[in-house]
């Protein structure tokens, strides 16, 4: 005779959420569990690995501080690709985005360095990120117009544009934006002292790590928490139902891949005004390509890019420290990457595969009178 | 033998040098990238697929004196990416176009990882044919120096094309792009059909790598591929699915990436990273043209997901 245990109403929200949960979590440790396995293939320590990135990456406030710098553009960079991917379009240009807003912030940057008053450096610095974001925007924003407008692939317009904005950076760059005065490599005026972001007191981190922050904050309320957002992830799962329910689904694509693109248009106006004092070749970090990485590893959720691109930070803050102590090359990373990611995406198979997960089995039970009539093959 | 000044005729006689040598690498992935899209996959992995198969030539190349060999074991090491890759997909509710970027990370990782303590060694390059041996001009006899894999590629893409027409196998990999329903209706295999397809692409991938470290550049750093297999998407759509147009799309592509150097050599110095975005422009401007929200890409394959 089967028991009839107590189920309580929380269960089923509850088994919900643990599939959510425990299962890329279980992922994220099968991945590293075969790079342990690859490291000790070559006689290399693994635990050695893992408690030196720990040390490089987790360990002190430097470190921290270290991995923070790194998760500020991250996080953007997430961004940009987790948006879109909640209305179903997968987005992989936000490298150019990054590339060519971060061109746009040194542009106006330069065109507003005689500002000589207080109000009138506020206002520069605010056009030079403004401009970045609009510029983002409209570059992503494109890609959601071509998808609408002509049934465009997102996929191949992002990744085509990514190389024509390399090339555009390139050709001004070298050309008509060079700074005369940068002989090795060719880079635009450089921002003056005060057009320089600066440190969040008491952090020694960009401010652009706040900006981030907020920026994920905000998009978790937009599109987990409101009716818009509901309606967009209605689009992202099924179009035909969006369309039928009479959902703006055009005029969604374009302001979502817009919002995305200005998230990354952020992160390059930050690389410029924070890290690199001027556009040059450095824009073209891969940050882009990351920001795919940490966004699939959230499983597209922008709340949850905020753990999984601070974890990725340190692993690769931690590298220059794992090369010297273990000897290892500094592709190690990339290696882990791959592999994490690789075990991230195969676990998507398993959704709804675990009976324990399922919320049906874990409705509470019906009242003490109608056990007998439910319960047919129960022996009394 | 001295050089011949030729004046602005040494622009075209470059770029077409230049073309050949570039294109190749293009050859192989386009190729590859080809027959795994029209089996309704894409695989976007090829960029570390080509890169793995260049540290491999190489390496081999090095360790055996035989750049053959190499190329040999290029191609398995991609025969595996692709297998990964394929198997991979054939998970129930698994993205290929995330995998492919995984796979692209992976690749490059393990490439820089083991290629590390071959970045000295020189190893024997692949051996050319010099077509140009009747001419007296210098120019024209380096132009004409063709390494033996360019035609080994236009000899692959002429078999890919004749195999997608005329065979049982090609009819299986069309049928099960077009249509997974109507492939099991035949009593086919879709997963299978795609895994091989996935895996002989990878093959064709590796083999344009070893092009990359075996003759040109001809060495192995972390930077030797410019992004050639990322590149392959765009020219397969270029292409139109066709093996022999992927032909004419390597050639246009590489001529693309010559026409910089080219210029550079007679004096013209600026604008030519423009040049260089030239081809990504013009695969955008054809996308847009040619794609419709109403119906499939023309020639594309039904069951790709970037199509529908």
């Amino acid at each position: 005779m089967s028991i009839p245990w107590h189920r309580p109403s929380w269960a089923t929200p509850l088994a919900r959420h643990s599939e959510a949960l425990l299962i890329p979590v279980g992922a994220l440790l099968a991945g590293f569990l075969l790079f342990a396995l690859f490291l000790a293939l070559q006689g290399k320590s693994p635990a050695e690995y893992y408690s030196l990135v720990y040390k490089a990456g987790f360990g002190s406030a430097f470190s921290w501080q270290n991995t923070l710098v790194r998760t500020a553009p991250l996080l953007l960079a997430a961004l940009c690709v987790a948006l879109p991917a909640r209305l179903g379009l997968v987005v992989i240009g936000g490298e150019g985005a990054i590339v060519i807003s971060g061109l746009a912030c040194a542009q106006v940057a330069v065109l507003t360095q005689q500002a000589g008053t207080a109000p009138g450096m506020v206002l520069s610095l605010a056009l030079m990120f403004i401009a970045s974001a609009l510029v983002g925007a409209a570059w992503i924003g494109a890609i959601g117009v071509l998808r609408h407008w002509r049934g465009v692939n997102e996929t191949i317009a992002s990744l085509l544009m990514t190389y024509i904005a390399i090339a555009l950076m390139n050709h001004l760059v070298e050309g008509p934006m060079r700074d005369p005065n940068s002989l090795n490599k060719p880079s635009t005026a450089p921002l003056t002292d005060w057009q320089r972001v600066g440190q969040i007191p008491g952090l020694e981190v960009h401010w652009g790590l706040l900006a981030a922050l907020i920026c994920c904050i905000a998009a978790w309320l937009l599109i987990d928490r409101t009716t818009w957002g509901f309606g967009a992830r209605i689009a992202g799962s099924n179009v035909r139902a969006a369309q039928l329910q009479g959902l703006p689904v055009g005029r969604m694509i374009i302001i979502v891949t817009a919002m995305a693109g200005a998230c990354a248009g952020l992160a390059g106006a930050f690389e410029v005004a924070a890290i690199h004092g001027a556009a040059n070749a450095s824009l073209v970090s891969g940050i882009g390509y990351s920001g795919i990485l940490v966004a699939f590893l959230a499983r597209q959720n922008p709340l949850a890019i905020i753990p999984v691109a601070i974890m990725l930070a340190g692993f690769e803050a931690s590298n220059g420290l794992v090369q010297r102590r273990m000897d290892l090359p500094d592709a190690t990373v990339l290696v882990l990457q791959g592999i994490v990611f690789l075990a991230i995406l195969s676990s998507e198979t398993l959704y709804g595969r675990f009976r324990v997960f399922t919320p049906e089995r874990w409705q509470p039970l019906p009242a003490e009178g109608e056990i007998s009539t439910v319960q047919q093959g129960n022996p009394a | 033998m001295s050089e011949v000044d030729l004046g602005y005729w040494g622009v075209p006689l470059a770029m077409l040098g230049g073309a050949i040598r570039v294109s190749t690498p293009f050859l192989f992935v386009s190729l590859g990238e080809c027959l795994t899209e029209r089996s309704g996959r894409i695989n976007l992995g090829l960029e570390g697929t080509l890169v793995c198969g260049a540290i491999s030539a190489y390496a081999v190349a090095f360790e055996t004196g035989s750049p053959w060999l190499g190329v040999l074991v290029a191609a398995l090491c991609g025969a595996l990416f692709g297998l990964l890759h394929g198997l991979i997909c054939s998970l129930p509710k698994v993205n290929d176009i995330a995998v492919g970027i995984a796979m692209m990370l992976m690749g490059m990782g393990l490439a820089f990882y083991f290629g590390k303590s071959y970045v000295q060694p020189v190893a024997p390059d692949l051996p050319s044919i010099p077509l140009g041996a009747w001419s007296d001009i210098p120019q024209l006899q380096a132009a004409l120096d063709i390494n033996a894999l360019f035609f080994l590629g236009l000899f692959a893409a002429i078999v890919l094309d004749w195999v997608l027409r005329n065979t049982r196998a090609g009819l299986y990999v069309r049928v099960v792009g077009d249509s997974t329903a109507a492939a099991r209706a035949m009593g086919v295999h879709p997963n299978r059909v795609r895994v091989i397809s996935t895996l002989a692409g990878g093959a064709l991938a590796g083999i344009g790598g070893s092009y990359l470290s075996l003759y040109y550049p001809g060495s192995w750093n972390e930077g030797i591929s410019s992004g050639q297999g990322l590149m392959a998407v765009a020219l397969v759509i270029f292409a139109r699915w066709k093996p022999l147009y992927c032909f004419g799309a390597a050639l246009l592509f590489g001529s693309a990436g010559a026409i910089g150097p080219a210029l550079q050599s007679v004096g013209i110095s600026s604008g030519y990273h423009l040049f260089y975005a030239a081809p990504y422009l013009l695969t955008l401007i054809i996308l847009i043209i040619t794609s419709s929200p109403h119906r499939l890409l023309s020639g594309a394959p039904a069951e790709l997901s970037i199509t529908k």
